[in-house]
């Protein structure tokens, strides 16, 4: 089984040379730490800075420069700033090439949850849903599974929707999951978990099709 | 040259009236009009709509009319920092319409450019949609969404001149550009207001004749939200 850093290192090596990527809020501000080697990838953030770097040493922290979750950052060389519907632009016009997103639910169909659970939390949708409509290709970092213990991976979602037909891949912490005609196609297990193991943990329509491979993790 | 400067926030703010609709600039606490916020509750003015991309914190930003009830309704795309904000929405006293953010960006600069609406396919196939036009482009399906409409906004930038010419600094620029000219009345403050012919014509983000008036806030707190470094190795 994955935890987080897990996932983010196994989304990494989805990362191709030349990428400019939109990582969303917690586990997907992990994949920026296991870039792999050899390729250069540039990080947006919808606030407005393409060529995110590291966080700032300590006492150099600037007010003015931060990332979407509200976290003082660095830039790298190359790096810019713009406004808001220029950043929205970038990422409606499908500039950016992969969007690294949370969920609370994924249906079968490729839709996905995350912005409100009514009644409970309500803390808006913030860039997401421009985010998911417009992105080419969606990966989505989460937990199998809530903490009830209920499975995310849906036939459908039941949270109000963020996006229909959008989400590409899934990295959870027991497997690698493509969004496929009629359901999640497996296409890799987390290390020592089973194909019965996720059966069990995914409510949506399972697709197995020959030899499912454990993740290699480098 | 056409001035635009006025001497402190009192005179910016004049004509600020109870029910107005006000743009605010700023994402969380980066880049807020901190001193035209402090004036708003100064003034008291109530019955408010605030399009914004946050509602600030409990104590900084627009939580501090939040705090004092002079916001009848929020137009955001998150809201997630602010308990008092949770609590009024929750128990219906606020009216609250989330929005994706591109969507709040880009119905400022319509409403700046002058469209009257657009199509966007972010929300499509969710409750954002519910109620509004769609239609197909291209085998793909967006959403129609409307330019705000709005008396003041009160934006903030890193430097500006007496013609209302504005730079901004770092992601404090965020959504403060797409609000220049998109109200009747545009009030810039700014760290520094400097004499025309100062700024570079080449390096200005917003030409003066979005805005109708600017001047030097008295001091900028600049508050940070999430403080996070990494240790000198």
């Amino acid at each position: 089984m994955l935890d987080k850093n897990g996932i983010a290192r196994r989304i990494a090596k989805e990362l191709q040379d030349g990428y400019f990527v939109n990582l969303g809020i917690g586990i997907p501000t992990l994949v920026a730490n296991y870039i792999p080697q050899g390729i250069e990838v540039e990080f947006q953030s919808e606030n407005g800075v393409l060529g995110m770097g590291p966080f700032p040493f300590e006492g150099e922290e600037d007010a003015d420069i931060i990332n979407a979750g509200k976290q003082t950052i660095t830039t790298m060389p190359g790096a810019s700033f713009f406004d808001s519907a220029m950043s929205f632009g970038m990422i409606r016009g499908q500039h950016v090439d992969l969007t690294i997103l949370g969920a609370m639910e994924v249906s079968e169909s490729g839709d996905i949850a995350n912005w409100k659970i009514p009644g409970r939390m309500v803390k808006g949708m913030g860039g997401a849903m421009d985010l998911v409509a417009s992105a080419e290709n969606i990966i989505v970092a989460m937990m199998h599974t809530n903490k009830a213990g209920k499975s995310k991976l849906l036939k459908a979602c039941s949270l109000p929707l963020t996006g229909v037909n959008c989400v590409k891949k899934i990295v959870t912490n027991l497997a690698l999951l493509e969004v496929v005609d009629g359901g999640f196609r497996l296409l890799e297990r987390a290390p020592g978990v089973s194909i019965e193991d996720i059966r069990k943990a995914t409510e949506g329509n399972l697709i197995v099709e020959g030899e499912i491979p454990e993740m290699i993790l480098d | 040259m056409i001035r635009k400067t006025v001497p402190n926030v009192a005179e910016a703010l004049s004509g600020v009236k109870d029910g107005m609709t006000f743009m605010l600039g700023g994402f969380g606490l980066c880049g807020i009009p901190e001193n035209a916020i402090a004036e708003l509750v100064k003034l008291n003015v109530t019955d408010v709509t605030c399009i914004s991309n946050n509602a600030g914190v409990d104590d900084f930003g627009l939580g501090l009319l939040l705090q004092k009830k002079q916001i009848k309704k929020m137009i955001s795309s998150y809201v997630g920092e602010n308990d008092e904000f949770e609590r009024q929405m929750l128990s219906g006293e606020l009216d609250v319409e989330l929005i994706p953010q591109g969507t709040l960006a880009e119905r400022c600069r319509a409403a700046q450019g002058g469209f009257p609406a657009f199509y966007t396919p972010a929300g499509y196939g969710t409750e954002v949609a519910e109620g509004k036009e769609t239609r197909e482009f291209n085998g793909k399906m967006y959403v129609l969404e409307h330019a705000f409409q709005a008396d003041f906004a009160f934006v903030k930038a890193w430097k500006g001149d007496e013609a209302g010419n504005l730079i901004f600094k770092g992601t404090a620029r965020n959504f403060n550009p797409c609000m220049c000219g998109a109200a009747k009345i545009t009030v810039a403050e700014v760290e520094e207001l400097v004499p025309a012919g100062t700024l570079d014509p080449n390096q200005i983000h917003i030409p003066g004749i979005f805005v109708q008036r600017i001047f030097q806030g008295e001091k900028y707190e600049k508050r940070i939200e999430q403080r996070t470094v990494r240790q000198k190795a």
